[in-house]
């Protein structure tokens, strides 16, 4: 049996597997349809040449979980207009380790889940370490947080918790964290177990510039009390730095909500800055 | 787990006939970004939304005609400033919605 584009898009939904649909919408062959995978394609836009210039654009797309329209010229062609093809990459879900199976973590755990990523939760001790616990959670893992880490899969979009707040576990573990490509490394603590951590990091030969990688104290300033005040506090820092936004209250600003491109999106401040800098160019003349 | 592809994938193994519109470009504006994507069923239907609800019911008689026909259409919407009952987004963005049979 001819297995459909489809079942094939479904299928690696459900398997977690990376997949681009690319569809023709616009120009010869609107509505043509290929499914690329990293090894195979399904279906056709039309011709061979096309076919070869859309998988090509469509693995490049899919490899930087990006979604957005390419251009091409009849037979594939570069640098033309013709045919106006829409690819949308469906990447795994990103992944969230939380270190530390306290009560934050917890609240973590969850506001992880309801924002899309696969959640581990890590400790090295197993009385904490536990289902019962973390219900939401994808995997628990019972070990030391930096061992584990060191073994973990990483990349850019992944998002790392430490949560433990003793140093005891804190330092090893971002120390791990800083040779991965994270996108986002947070760690808890007050004022006083940060500026210790800091010191201890430092002491460890940690540099300045790796150490303004991690988010710490973690958490937008919105005065979190509860372990689900201080999630929302952190879910907002991650988002915060994936955009490039500052966290600021929107009826406090001008301009658009949305950033065009999403994911490299200039800053509200960057914005207003530069606005600043138009309005103050326009007096001058 | 995408719940439209899930529907959808649930609708045509029911073997009804099935129309996506998904968002392609968003100017401006927008509340859902590209990707996004809304579903409708022969009998219908409907999973998932392409906007902040301002322009699901133009989608929707938009993906049936589509059912019908065939036919795939790519669809732009904007703002709704002087036709009070025409179909547009308050927002001031304008979106631009690919609609298409499932037949593949």
């Amino acid at each position: 049996m001819v297995v459909s584009i489809l079942e094939r898009w479904h299928a690696a939904l459900v398997g977690q597997s990376p997949v681009a649909i690319a569809t023709v919408i616009q120009g010869p062959g609107t509505g043509g349809k290929v499914l690329v995978s990293p090894e195979d394609h399904v279906g056709s836009a039309g011709n061979e040449d096309l076919d070869r210039a859309i998988i090509e654009g469509a693995r490049a797309m899919l490899e930087g979980g990006k979604t957005g329209t390419a251009h091409y010229g009849p037979r594939g062609q570069r640098r033309m207009e013709d045919v106006a093809v829409f690819i949308q990459s469906f990447a795994p879900p990103p992944k969230m380790y939380v270190f530390g199976a306290i009560d934050f973590a917890s609240a973590v755990a969850r506001i992880g889940k309801f924002m899309g990523y696969r959640v581990t939760v890590c400790d090295a001790r197993a009385v904490f370490a536990t289902r019962d616990r973390f219900p939401s959670a994808d995997e628990i893992v019972v070990a030391w947080p930096d061992e584990f880490l060191k073994t973990a899969e990483v990349d850019k979009r992944t998002v790392i918790c430490v949560l433990t707040h003793d140093p005891k576990f804190d330092v090893p573990v971002l120390k791990a964290a800083l040779e991965t490509p994270a996108g986002y490394i947070g760690a808890m603590g007050s004022r006083r177990t940060h500026d210790n951590r800091t010191a201890r990091l430092k002491e460890e030969g940690i540099t300045d510039e790796e150490l303004a990688r991690i988010s710490s104290p973690v958490g937008l300033d919105i005065g979190s009390r509860t372990p689900e005040e201080t999630a929302v506090a952190i879910a907002g820092e991650i988002i915060a730095q994936r955009t490039g936004h500052s966290g600021g209250r929107l009826a406090e600003r001008s301009g658009p909500i949305h950033a065009q491109e999403p994911d490299t999106a200039t800053s509200p401040d960057a914005r207003d800055a530069e606005r600043s800098a138009a309005e103050a160019a326009v007096r001058e003349r | 787990m995408n719940p439209v592809v899930d529907k959808v994938a649930k609708w045509r193994e029911e073997d009804k006939k099935v129309a996506m519109a998904t968002v392609v470009k968003v100017e401006r504006s927008g509340p859902l970004g590209p990707g996004t994507s809304m579903a409708v069923s022969e009998d219908g239907q409907v999973a998932g939304s392409v906007s902040g609800g301002c322009v699901e019911p133009a989608v929707y008689e938009e993906a049936m005609e589509a059912i019908e026909s065939g036919r795939p259409k790519l669809l732009t919407y904007g703002i709704s400033d002087d036709e009070a009952f025409g179909v547009g987004l308050t927002c001031g963005g304008i979106v631009h919605i690919f609609v298409e049979r499932v037949d593949w």
